[in-house]
């Protein structure tokens, strides 16, 4: 498996997305901290910004890097290995090198400017959501034969988690406003890995009592310890499910 | 040494493979034949674990080949289309085949005959269809395998090149290996291999000795020999 992880990574450490986007995360990241006085003020406009772009370059990069894999996977199954140990060392190359992608334009620039709970509780965030989404767009790739098909599959998955869920949300408080929906809200925002995200890392700011009741309850319900714990292993959840279904489809998978 | 019984596939409705049952031996040289779509490289690639077949068994010394991939440290195979990564060269390609197999290089005859090591700086992109062919026969015969499964191995070859690999075949048939080829180069085939299958929609047609088939219809080119069967096995099923 490691001897697969070994190759993949041989290869993609030339590759000019990934370089690109170590950069763009560095500069970006150099930029909110040295442009705000306030660490925690960078912090939360970062929050935003790696919400999106995180599970964005995650799920793209690593669906076209894994079908212009292919003919690298055809030669490895030909050979005396397990077609699980291919697969998994295939996500570890791809999945590390994206956190690996994230450690240095985020974790340096936070080790520089900012080393506090709240940053750090972004950071590890912004590793998990790699975790995540690389997994689901490894699920895209491995269910779809067709490159344009799961090119649009992955990106029809995180436009939903960044974008459509919120509004069904939205829709969904609109529409029930007279009842009392908050423990309804959490459970559904617990579903989407993007929103989780976000609001593990907001219930270390002070801007959570800003949020309204809703916010008293995450507070109340998230912001403890168990709370915590709770809200990653959920991630981690979303992380594992989608891969080990994924080895389930490639093991039987004609290639 | 290879066993298949009843193997099925169908992909989506098609039914590629309908039950094939037969075995290999050691010492063989065996040429699979049939028209196009017959199902020739889905066998192939069901005994290399690329395909998964819907039903059936393929043994590899009695090992079920489903449960344990290690036989395929057994098999040189050489495909109809070589596709390797784009980005690594020829030399880091076989640095990484014996890396990933944990094998030394046993057999390099077919190397330094192709004279790849010159251009073992050269990335796979940018190699013509001739010498990915190269680069695959030599890995296929790398490692030195009992089994090798050659899918149109001289298709695209330069005929030197061409030469050089039946010599190859031909050495290795007389060290007692076992070889599955196909082909759709008769005097190829009459050439190399000593027994014929032929496959179509699916099934087996006929499995036999090439002499025998010459016997039976009274024919000395192969290509003729194969003709005359199909044809009057058509008009026997007509009456």
């Amino acid at each position: 498996m490691l001897k697969v992880t070994k190759y993949v990574l041989h290869d993609i450490v030339r590759n000019k997305i990934l370089i690109a986007y170590t950069v763009f995360l560095f500069v970006l990241s150099c930029c909110m901290f040295y442009l705000d006085e306030n660490p925690d003020k960078a912090v939360s406009s970062l929050l935003t910004i790696i919400n999106i772009i995180v599970p964005l370059v995650s799920m793209i990069f690593t669906t076209s890097y894994f079908y212009n894999s292919y003919e690298f996977i055809e030669l490895l199954v030909a050979q005396p290995l397990k077609r699980t140990n291919i697969l998994l060392g295939e996500y570890l190359g791809i999945a590390g090198s994206l956190t690996v992608a994230l450690i240095i334009g985020l974790g340096i620039p936070i080790c520089m400017y900012a080393l506090n709970p709240l940053a750090l509780t972004l950071f590890y965030t912004g590793i998990l959501l790699s975790l995540i989404f690389t997994s689901l767009a490894f699920l895209c790739s491995v269910a779809t034969r067709d490159k344009a098909k799961g090119m649009g599959l992955s990106l029809l998955i995180w436009f939903f988690f960044s974008v459509i869920y919120d509004g069904l949300i939205l829709g969904i408080l609109y529409s029930f406003s007279d009842y009392p929906l908050e423990k309804t809200v959490l459970v559904l925002t617990a579903f989407n890995p993007i929103d989780l995200g976000r609001i593990i890392v907001m219930l270390q700011m002070d801007v959570s009592a800003l949020m309204g009741y809703t916010g008293a309850l995450y507070k109340t319900i998230l912001g403890t310890n168990w709370g915590i714990f709770i809200s990653i292993a959920i991630l981690l959840v979303w992380f594992i499910i989608p891969l080990l279904v994924c080895v389930k489809i490639f093991k039987k998978k004609n290639l | 040494m290879i066993e298949i019984n009843q193997l099925r596939k169908s992909f989506g409705k098609l039914d590629v493979l309908k039950g094939i049952s037969t075995t290999f031996e050691p010492g063989q040289v065996i040429s699979i034949l049939g028209p196009n779509a017959s199902g020739k490289t889905t066998l192939i690639k069901s005994i290399l674990g690329m395909v998964i077949p819907d039903s059936g068994t393929i043994l590899f010394e009695g090992k079920d080949t489903n449960i344990d991939p290690y036989y395929k440290k057994k098999i040189g195979y050489m495909p109809q289309i070589g596709r390797y990564p784009d980005n690594m060269k020829i030399g880091q390609l076989f640095e990484m085949m014996k890396d990933i197999r944990k094998e030394k290089a046993l057999d390099e005859d077919l190397l330094q005959q192709f004279d790849l090591p010159s251009m073992f700086n050269k990335p796979m992109r940018t190699l013509s269809g001739g010498t990915r062919q190269k680069v695959s026969a030599a890995l296929a015969c790398l490692f030195d395998p009992p089994v090798l499964i050659l899918d149109e191995p001289t298709a695209g070859l330069d005929p030197v090149a061409a030469e050089i690999l039946k010599a190859k075949i031909h050495k290795e048939k007389e060290k007692g290996k076992l070889i599955l080829l196909t082909s759709h180069i008769m005097s190829e085939v009459d050439e190399l291999a000593d027994q014929i299958l032929y496959m179509m929609e699916g099934q087996i047609k006929f499995n036999y000795t090439i002499a025998d088939l010459k016997d039976i219809t009274g024919e000395n080119k192969l290509g003729k020999a194969i003709m005359q069967y199909l044809k009057a096995e058509t008009y026997v099923e007509s009456n």
